[in-house]
């Protein structure tokens, strides 16, 4: 992974959240606020190092509890914990392929959530749930699932626009060329 | 699979975690604050980049239309002097009966204008972040209205921005009183997850009679909203515990979902 997609990683970690906090268009339409540091995750896990998945997941974690009524590192924990596995079996994993990031995706901004407020409701912390908190949770799968292969996307668009190319390897090689001569 | 780089990074960022979640509130509130302040550019950004439509509309304003706004805003100007004359004296009238049966003095309240500038990205919490912080005056559970009503609190004061939670959320009950004959009194709850307009009254006498309109308000019990606040109005009351108590849905007077400017009481 290049040093531009690193940077881009924590960038767009950190307008993720502020979109979130922001932007309520979404939540006011469909009565929930897309999460997509899940969907980041996704997609961290399966080209960065192990380290960066545990930057991302303290870092993001961070942004996301300063902006919100959750105690400080609440979300950390969940974010890793689904970058982990999916790190440990992405040899695995067809990453290039759409319908794996959907799947990904959906999975992730589903898990996130829901170790959140299992957390939450360890520590005793009094949450709003109810049968709309399932809709919501809905919500959230979907979108995660349908910004993943967004979000692959566009660092890949982002790669190829500012990262160095390969060159491309000729099948000319100066050693075997034979020389005519008279 | 498992090699000691990813136990030592599994243990790091649980080490990390836990240290966070078991730090002191203060040293919590100041770690928000220091990464809350990270946004405060995009913030600004971002208010600017709202405010920029509406400065170039009212650079294109066409004279007329100020003119007859001028002479609207001076009518209801004049309108309001009458009003404010006619109130000033039954204020009077007020605190001259009220020192004749020596009732305690009602302190004025005065209230300072904050701009929403965030929301609670998590969805089980109903809390915006407003403009206004300790650098303004601004204290803890000081009440939070619009011209439609009470929204809710401050729970959370930094020195340039605090945390308002908004009634709906379980950290936001208000004593509120119906306003009927019995004048009964109950606690606004959180109604539902998804429809923010609408909360609950709970802990009513199983007695009370309501009906859909009645007005709420707060009671003045508990020490931190003023009594006379407007809440909201009755939508439906049913029985709950087998009649012990009664429960009311009541329609919020401000609308959570679209707050942009907000009042902030002092006493």
């Amino acid at each position: 992974m290049s040093k531009q997609n690193l940077t881009l990683i924590f960038a767009a970690a950190f307008l993720t959240v502020f979109g979130e906090s922001t932007l309520s268009g979404l939540r006011g339409w469909l009565g929930a606020q897309v999460d997509l540091l899940p969907a980041l995750m996704v997609y961290t896990a399966l080209y960065a190092s192990i380290t960066t998945v545990g930057l991302l997941a303290v870092f993001g974690g961070m942004f996301f509890d300063s902006l919100s009524a959750n105690p400080l590192g609440i979300s950390i924990l969940p974010l890793f914990l689904v970058g982990f596995i999916i790190y440990l079996q992405r040899d695995l994993i067809l990453r290039d392929l759409s319908f794996a990031q959907i799947i990904l995706g959906a999975a992730a901004s589903a898990l996130v959530p829901l170790l959140k407020v299992l957390l939450l409701l360890t520590a005793g912390t009094p949450l709003l749930l109810g049968w709309g908190s399932l809709w919501q949770w809905i919500v959230l799968t979907v979108g995660g699932a349908v910004a993943t292969p967004i979000i692959f996307a566009l660092f890949q668009w982002f790669d190829h626009a500012f990262g160095y190319q390969l060159r491309s390897e000729s099948s000319f090689r100066p050693d075997r060329e034979i020389r005519r001569k008279r | 699979m498992f090699k000691q780089k990813h136990f030592l990074a599994l243990g790091a960022v649980t080490l990390v975690a836990l240290l966070l979640l078991s730090l002191p509130q203060r040293v919590t509130s100041r770690l928000k604050l220091a990464m809350g302040s990270l946004f405060l550019p995009l913030t600004s950004l971002t208010t600017t980049a709202q405010q920029l439509p509406a400065d170039v509309a009212n650079d294109v304003l066409p004279r007329r239309e100020l003119l007859q706004e001028i002479s609207r805003l001076q009518q209801e100007n004049q309108e309001l002097k009458v009003q404010a004359l006619q109130n000033a004296s039954m204020a009077m009238e007020n605190e001259q009966l009220r020192y004749q049966l020596r009732w305690q003095r009602q302190a004025p309240w005065k209230i300072k204008l904050a701009n929403v500038v965030m929301r609670d990205p998590a969805n089980w919490w109903r809390t915006v972040e407003i403009d206004l912080g300790s650098e303004n005056g601004l204290t803890n559970n000081l009440p939070v209205l619009t011209a439609d009503g009470l929204i809710g609190r401050i729970s959370a004061v930094w020195p340039t921005h605090s945390q308002v939670v908004l009634i709906g959320d379980p950290n936001c009950r208000v004593s509120a009183q119906v306003d009927n004959p019995a004048h009964d009194i109950g606690v606004v709850n959180a109604a539902g997850t998804l429809d923010n307009t609408l909360a609950d009254l709970t802990y009513l006498s199983g007695t009370a009679i309501l009906k859909p309109g009645q007005a709420v308000i707060t009671s003045g019990l508990g020490g931190v909203f003023p009594k006379g606040i407007p809440i909201g109005q009755i939508v439906d009351s049913r029985p709950v515990e087998f009649g012990l108590y009664t429960q009311a849905r009541v329609k919020l007077g401000a609308n959570l979902g679209t707050l942009e400017q907000v009042w902030v009481l002092f006493r």
